[in-house]
């Protein structure tokens, strides 16, 4: 019922949200002199690809650990599956020897870029639709590559309680990564060498025929991909499916009395989850431009996972915010900490490289222990409740339905 | 015979400091239920302790003081960032313990400017020795020695003192041991003061044998000393160190295979395999007590 | 209402800091546009890891570059003197910090862009800077996919291949050696690419190759290096990160093992220096520069690193030259004549007129082919004094010619 009275105004906030993207990443061209941060090499337009690729994959960490109680830490894992699928799937066959240049070309003699461009044509619209394409179908492989592994591994795994069950996530995310590593692997997995060369999110900027670049959508398509992969999930969430989810979060015991089939809906909470953060590791790919088992250590889901509680465990809209927080401190607003300041004729003490991430850890222990509810705690983003707080008016309304959404917390 | 030697001296120096760290992560497990993410690095903290220390004083000053801080540092962590969350959600605590690993990680980063450091070479124990044709230094002897005489200790102030008591009841049951009148909190400072002084004295011996010192360091031992824990049956002291040993064992055994199977690699993936292995099949360890769940 | 506090917190906290990150833009920008107004500051970016794994080499490296800066601040052009201004960045020796840091020095505009040291990060760069049409100079990083695809990326090193070429010729010289054991770290480019390199030259010569991959984070050695022994190697190649060539030397001195090591230029570095001083080790490496190649600049850069303790922590604690910090003294000049040839500070003249400039740098003279490496046929091979815990010259070594 609620959720009816919803749709219209998310679905308006999503396009304006969407139109906004790529209205901000075309200013610089319709009008001249904007200040650097505006232009197109900004880092603003860095963090916001890379805060959109993380939201996905910290919203499918949600869903698994906020909406279903499973604390599983293998997020890396699959976030490495699906890059890795995407890279071998969509590298053109040109490419493949110098990118495999240890082991003499790539036993995988296929691309989905050349498949499709052989279908469509290399160039102009066709070529458009080819990259498109095959974009798109490499992605939704990484997902299902990333769900078909958890589907298995859940067998074992999801059994265990709690904490074993997060050891357990974390130690498969391990074994993965020493297995794309492994050099006898190398003809397929690239061993240590990075997978490069496949189509990024930059190749999505339409260019007139001298190369010169027309409408940028290189920041709209990782937005558009995360909004309509959250959609999905949210979608989940709402249905009868996402209830179950939340009734084994709250209690197994009295759930399974309920008939709620407790393996089963784990597992398939599990795959979803893995699933998305597949796609979000295809497209993790896209962003870095290249796919090495290197960077998905643990370290990495300990960020998705610290993203997830910053933002409130339970709360998409709060994960989604947090991403966009979480990447623009770490990666861009905090980074005048790695050099020396001056204020007047006065050094600035401790300033020196490596405090940016001792300043951000204290931050994260902050949240930790004084608000462990996180920005936005399990609630979501409400256009109403925001105007509510703004005028003023609805304030004890507000204040009789937060109590109500809370209900179960404590 | 000399090379299977070798790799079983190896295995054992390696066991026998996980041990050590092995035990911290099972009495805190043992208690709180929690993964303790950040043990492995009050390890890490410990050995630059011992490096701009022992740079400024004599050994016989320095390592006690390492010990007393590595001491002062876990018990800061405990009052600082578990006791609070002590009636929050089990989730919450594992991620301020993950929230403090990455804290102490990033100051290590920060204070050593990235640098590799170099433990002290300490007399005795970094002296080498021949063990049938095999060169090694005397660290890899003592440590097993030195652990055993610590399990023994512990186990015996486990099963015998008041402190012991409480800390099986606590275990057993938060509610029921704080209606008896236990202090828990004292008791879980207890713990942590124990784990901690193990970590201490392991990265003592581990730096000697290893002395670089990386603020990665403490992570992946810190690692299999749980997967350890786990293997033996968490909360069992006995059981975390025979796990220990295993695991360094069949780890160096595992790099020390040919190179043309080039498995080698694996010896980490091992480690987690068997952790799941163990965990699907006999999820209570070798020695734990099969957990029954309260309705 | 806690809620309610806690929001409100965290939206000032972020509103405070977005001030922080906006105030501290806004002031560099309006340094820019001063400075742009006035034209007299021309600024090179510097992206190089000071976190991580490789932040002890990549400060190194960014020493070279504050020296040469510091004894040469400014360009003339066209009459006009123009201050040179470093900024840094730091890349965090990770392929997921590294985009973000590559385009945070094209939003600061710089002219042209020094590093990194570590082909990984460069490899994940590169694509910004490209994008931006930003010419970059690759100090240390001698991964062949750097450049290989990448227009804007050029170096000033030699590559994997050429190294293990010269240290394969080295060891069947040398050491007349017929087995080698390489050692590397197991999902590291670097280091596979140099082993399989080594492996292709040394098998090709009629010799054999045993090779071994350890897991990240690995402290124990020990059975690796036993291992070597019983299998009868000649040599042990390892051309791994400082920390872990650190940690080997140290086992291999006290496991007394008694077989000479090859390193590649990573192991040319005072860390892994200071564990072999004192033993019996022989350690032999190939770098760009051995110390005395130039009289002063070996004076001039130990003055420097000496009078600032700073740039001594960075060091290591003391003033032994590193090949990388030489190699980031030739880059930063290098820098400059790609600009004195451009004629200004505009990156699009200052990538075109890269491919032409040459220099005769102290790690030897610079010019760049048509894929934008460096042309070099010669490696410098030298050896670790035990007794005193210094470089000694070894040879120079050339390839087979391939």
């Amino acid at each position: 019922m609620k959720q009816k009275n919803n749709l219209i105004p998310a679905l308006t906030g999503i396009i304006l949200l969407l139109v906004f993207v790529i209205l901000l990443e075309n200013i610089s061209s319709l009008i001249p002199n904007l200040p650097q941060v505006f232009q197109p090499t900004s880092p603003l337009f860095t963090v916001l690809k890379k805060a959109a690729v993380y939201s996905l994959v910290a919203v499918s960490m949600n869903l698994l650990n906020g909406f279903t109680g499973l604390f599983s830490l293998g997020q890396a894992g699959f976030m490495l599956l699906g890059a890795y699928t995407y890279a071998i799937l969509t590298v053109p066959s040109d490419m493949k020897d110098q990118v495999y240049y240890l082991f003499g070309g790539c036993a995988f003699d296929f691309s989905l870029v050349d498949f499709f461009r052989s279908i469509f044509g290399a160039g102009g619209f066709g070529g458009a639709v080819a990259l498109v394409l095959a974009c798109l179908t490499a992605l939704i492989l990484a997902g299902c590559v990333a769900g078909l592994f958890a589907y298995l591994i859940g067998f074992p795994v999801l059994r265990l309680k709690s904490d074993y069950l997060a050891i357990a996530t974390l130690g498969f995310a391990e074994i993965l990564r020493a297995i794309f590593q492994w050099q006898k692997l190398g003809p397929i997995t690239n061993g240590a060498n990075m997978i490069k060369g496949f189509p990024t999110f930059s190749d999505f900027n339409i260019t007139d025929s001298s190369g010169n670049v027309i409408l940028r959508l290189s920041t709209f398509v990782p937005f558009l991909l995360t909004t309509i992969c959250i959609v999905l999930i949210v979608c989940l969430i709402n249905s009868s499916y996402g209830r179950a989810f939340k009734s084994i979060r709250d209690d197994e015991i009295a759930s399974e009395a309920m008939g709620i089939g407790l393996f089963k809906h784990k597992t398939m909470s599990f795959v979803i989850s893995s699933f998305f953060a597949g796609v979000g590791g295809g497209m993790f790919a896209m962003y870095v431009a290249n796919a090495q088992a290197k960077a998905f250590t643990s370290t990495m889901t300990y960020e998705i996972l610290l993203i997830v509680v910053i933002g409130g465990i339970g709360s998409v809209s709060g994960s989604i915010i947090a991403t966009f927080l979480y990447v623009a401190c770490s990666e861009w607003w905090l980074r005048f900490l790695d050099s020396e300041m001056y204020i007047g004729g006065f050094k600035v003490p401790l300033l020196r490289n490596g405090f940016r991430m001792v300043v951000f850890s204290v931050v994260i222990m902050v949240i930790v222990l004084f608000f462990s509810q996180g920005i936005m705690g399990d609630r979501e983003l409400d256009l109403k409740a925001i105007t509510g707080y703004l005028t003023g008016k609805k304030r004890a309304k507000a204040k009789e339905k937060v109590p109500a959404g809370k209900e179960g917390d404590k | 015979m000399e090379y299977v030697i070798s790799v079983l001296l190896s295995g054992i120096s390696v066991g026998g400091q996980y041990a050590l760290i092995a035990i911290g992560y099972t009495l805190v497990y043992g208690i709180l239920r929690l993964i303790n993410f950040a043990h492995g690095d009050v390890f890490m903290v410990a050995g630059l302790l011992g490096i701009y220390l022992t740079a400024t004083l004599p050994i016989s000053i320095s390592l006690p003081l390492v010990i007393v801080l590595t001491v002062a540092l876990g018990f800061t962590i405990e009052r600082a960032a578990y006791k609070p969350l002590r009636e929050a959600p089990r989730m919450s605590v594992m991620i301020s313990a993950i929230g403090v690993s990455y804290l102490l990680q990033n100051t290590a980063t920060y204070v050593t400017g990235g640098q590799p450091m170099t433990y002290p070479t300490i007399p005795f124990l970094s002296d080498t020795v021949n063990v049938a044709g095999t060169q090694t230094k005397w660290v890899v002897l003592i440590t097993p020695v030195l652990v055993l005489i610590l399990v023994i200790a512990l186990t015996q102030l486990i099963n015998k003192t008041k402190v012991g008591m409480a800390m099986r009841a606590v275990s057993k049951d938060f509610e029921t041991s704080r209606l008896m009148g236990i202090k828990i909190h004292s008791v879980i400072s207890v713990t942590f003061i124990i784990g901690s002084a193990l970590a201490a004295v392991g990265s003592v011996l581990f730096f000697t044998n290893y002395p670089a010192v990386t603020p990665t360091v403490g992570s992946m031992p810190g690692l299999k000393a749980f997967v350890a824990a786990v293997f033996g049956g968490i909360g069992s002291i006995p059981g975390a160190v025979l796990g220990a040993f295993l695991i360094g064992i069949c780890e160096t055994i595992i790099k020390g295979l040919p190179s043309s199977w080039d498995v080698s690699v694996f010896s980490d993936a091992f480690t987690f395999a068997l952790l799941i292995v163990i965990l699907a099949f006999k999820p209570q360890g070798l020695f734990g007590e099969a957990a029954t769940d309260k309705v | 209402m806690k809620k309610i506090i806690a929001v409100m917190l965290a939206g000032v906290m972020t509103l405070s800091l977005a001030a922080c990150g906006s105030s501290a833009a806004d002031t560099s920008g309006g340094a820019a546009e001063s400075s742009a107004s006035s034209g007299d500051t021309i600024r090179i970016g510097v992206f190089e890891p000071s976190t991580g794994d490789s932040a002890s080499g990549g400060k190194k490296e960014i020493l070279g570059m504050q020296y040469a800066n510091s004894e040469t601040p400014t360009v003339d052009l066209n009459g006009k003197t123009y201050n040179i201004e470093l900024v840094m960045a730091d890349n965090g020796s990770s392929a997921d910090k590294a985009p973000s840091a590559a385009s945070e020095l094209v939003g600061k505009d710089v002219s042209l862009v020094l590093g990194s040291y570590g082909s990984g990060v460069s490899m994940a760069g590169g694509p910004k800077f490209e994008e931006a049409g930003l010419a970059a100079i690759g100090v240390t990083c001698t991964n062949p996919n750097v450049t290989a695809g990448n227009d804007y990326y050029f170096r000033i090193c030699f590559l994997d291949n050429f190294q293990a070429d010269v240290l394969a010729n080295f060891a069947m010289e040398k050491f007349s050696a017929k087995k080698a054991y390489c050692l590397g770290e197991n999902g590291n480019e670097y280091d596979q690419g140099l082993v399989a390199f080594f492996t292709q030259v040394f098998e090709a010569a009629g010799g054999e190759v045993i090779s071994d991959s350890f897991p990240t984070n690995n402290s124990d050695f020990t059975s690796y290096l036993n291992k070597a022994k019983s299998e009868g190697a000649e040599v042990i190649f390892t051309p791994v990160s400082i920390a872990y060539a650190k940690q080997i030397m140290e086992q291999a001195a006290s496991l007394d093992i008694g077989i000479p090591f090859l390193g590649s230029d990573t192991l040319d570095d005072n860390m892994v220096l200071e564990a072999t001083k004192g033993t019996n080790l022989q350690l032999y490496v190939s770098t760009f520069y051995q110390e005395g190649g130039s009289d002063t600049f070996d004076k001039g850069i130990k003055e420097y690193i000496n009078g600032n303790s700073d740039a001594l922590t960075a060091n290591g604690g003391n003033d032994t030259i590193s090949a990388v910090t030489a190699m980031g003294y030739d880059a930063y000049y290098v820098a400059l004549e790609a600009i004195k040839a451009a004629g200004s500070g505009d990156k699009g003249a200052i990538k075109t007129a890269i491919p032409g400039v040459k220099w005769d740098g102290v790690s030897g003279s610079i010019a760049f082919d048509s894929v934008g490496d460096a042309v070099r046929d010669t490696a410098y091979i030298k050896t670790a004094d035990t007794a005193t815990g210094e470089w000694a010259f070894e040879k120079v070594q050339t390839g087979s010619g391939n």
